[in-house]
C-alpha cells in the first residue's frame, strides 16, 4: 500500500479518496476491517490526529463503521459503495467533458465520440491512454 | 488541563541582541507540533527555555500548569541537536545512563525501540553514522514519560531512509496524552506529521496554524508556506 501525496492539498481528503478508491476497487471488500489510526498513521507517515480525521469523516458519509470494542470496517450495505461510484465516474465524467469542451467539441459531439468509443472493441492503446489521463 | 505548553512575552536577549522577542504562544495536549524556522532564527533557545536550560530575560512560561523550574523537569523530554551521549558508551551504557538519571525512563520501551530502530545494544556510541546516532538520540528522548519531548532538529543531516524511520519512529511511539515539539528547517519531508506549525523568524512568532488549514485556507503545502514566509 503506496500513496503519493500532494501537500498542497488537504491530506485526510486525499486518504479518504485513496480508502474509497480501495473499496470500488474491491482491495478493501464490503464487511472487511480496517487498519487502526495507530497503524495507518505509522504505515503512510501521517500525524495520527490526521487519520482520526479521515475516519471521522468517512462515518459520517457511513462508508466506515464502527463496532464498538472492535474496530473499524467497510460499511455492508451496497448503495453505499454504488455511491462512492457513482461520486467517482462523476468526477472523471466532469473532468473529461471538460476537457472535450477545451478542445472545441459540442455537447452533441462529445456523445457521439462517446458512443462510438463504447461499441468499439477497445485496442489495448487506447486502453492504456485512458488510464493515463486519470 | 487545557494547555500542555503555555508562554507568556517571553523575551531572552544576550546583552543588546533579543533572541527571543515578546513571545507567547499555547500548546495544546496530543499534538505534534512543529516548529519552524531558518538557522539563528531562535528555535533552539525556545526548546532550551521550555525544558529549563535557560532563563527568560522577562515573560513566564509553565508546563502542563507548573512553571518551569526543578518540578517542570520531570515532565520535559529534550533531545538536543548535540548527542547527549559519551563517547567511551555503548549503546547499552546510553540506555543505562539514561535509566539513572530519569525516574521516568521505560526501559521496555527502549528496547523495543532499539529493536524497531536496528540498533545492537553492543554497538559503540561513537562509530555509529549519523543517521544512526539521530536514531539512539530519539530513543533515549522518547522512552521518558514526560508530558511534552523536544526535539531538535531530529531529521538535520540524515539520509532519507533514516529520516523514514524517525518518522515512523515518532509516529508509532509517541503517547497521545503528550505533545511532541519537533524543530526544523527541512519542512518538505516531515510536514505531513506535524498537527500545526508554529513559525519562528528572528525570535518573533510569525504565524501558528493547523497545517490542513494551510492547506485549505491558502491551497499551500507548509513547506511554500514556509519558503513565502522567510523569502525576503
Amino acid at each position: 500500500m503506496s500513496i503519493e501525496f500532494d501537500n498542497n492539498l488537504p491530506i485526510y481528503l486525499q486518504i479518504m479518496n485513496y480508502i474509497k478508491r480501495q473499496i470500488v476497487t474491491g482491495t478493501l471488500k464490503s464487511g472487511d476491517k480496517i487498519l487502526s489510526v495507530r497503524e495507518l498513521a505509522a504505515e503512510l507517515q501521517i500525524n495520527p490526529n490526521t487519520i482520526q480525521r479521515t475516519f471521522q469523516e468517512l462515518e459520517r458519509e457511513e462508508i466506515v463503521e464502527t463496532r464498538r470494542g472492535l474496530g473499524r470496517y467497510v460499511t455492508s450495505e451496497e448503495s453505499k459503495i454504488m455511491g462512492i461510484k457513482k461520486e467517482m465516474a462523476g468526477e472523471l465524467l466532469d473532468r473529461f467533458i471538460n476537457g472535450m469542451q477545451e478542445l472545441g467539441f459540442a455537447e452533441q459531439d462529445i456523445v457521439s465520440i462517446v458512443a462510438e468509443a463504447v461499441t468499439e472493441v477497445p485496442e489495448p492503446d487506447q486502453d492504456r491512454g485512458v488510464n493515463h489521463r486519470e | 488541563m487545557s494547555s500542555l505548553l503555555q508562554m507568556n512575552d517571553i523575551t531572552k536577549s544576550y546583552g543588546s541582541k533579543h533572541a527571543l522577542n515578546d513571545v507567547s504562544l499555547e500548546i495544546g495536549p496530543g499534538k505534534i507540533v512543529g516548529l519552524l524556522g531558518s538557522n539563528g532564527s531562535g528555535k533552539s533557545t525556545l526548546m532550551k527555555m521550555v525544558s529549563g536550560l535557560v532563563q527568560p530575560t522577562r515573560g513566564t512560561l509553565t508546563v502542563a500548569g507548573i512553571p518551569v523550574g526543578l518540578k517542570s523537569k520531570g515532565l520535559v523530554s529534550f533531545m538536543p541537536d548535540r548527542p547527549l551521549t559519551e563517547s567511551w558508551m555503548k549503546v547499552r551504557d546510553a540506555i543505562v545512563f539514561f535509566q539513572d538519571f530519569y525516574d521516568d525512563f521505560d526501559i521496555a520501551k527502549a528496547r523495543e525501540m532499539l529493536q524497531f530502530m536496528k540498533l545492537n545494544e553492543s554497538d559503540r556510541v561513537n562509530v555509529l553514522s549519523k543517521g544512526m546516532n539521530e536514531r539512539l538520540q530519539l530513543t533515549l528522548a522518547l522512552s521518558r514519560d514526560a508530558k511534552l519531548y523536544l526535539l531538535d532538529e531530529p531529521i538535520g543531516g540524515v539520509d532519507p531512509v533514516a529520516r523514514g524511520k524517525i518518522l515512523d519512529a515518532i509516529v508509532e511511539y509517541y503517547n497521545e496524552d503528550s505533545s511532541i515539539i519537533i524543530s526544523t528547517h527541512l519542512v518538505r519531508d516531515i510536514e505531513r506529521i506535524f498537527d500545526e506549525v508554529i513559525f519562528i523568524r528572528e525570535g518573533e512568532i510569525v504565524m501558528q496554524e493547523e497545517v490542513e488549514n494551510i492547506r485549505i485556507k491558502y491551497g499551500k503545502s507548509v513547506d511554500d508556506m514556509f519558503k513565502e514566509v522567510y523569502a525576503e
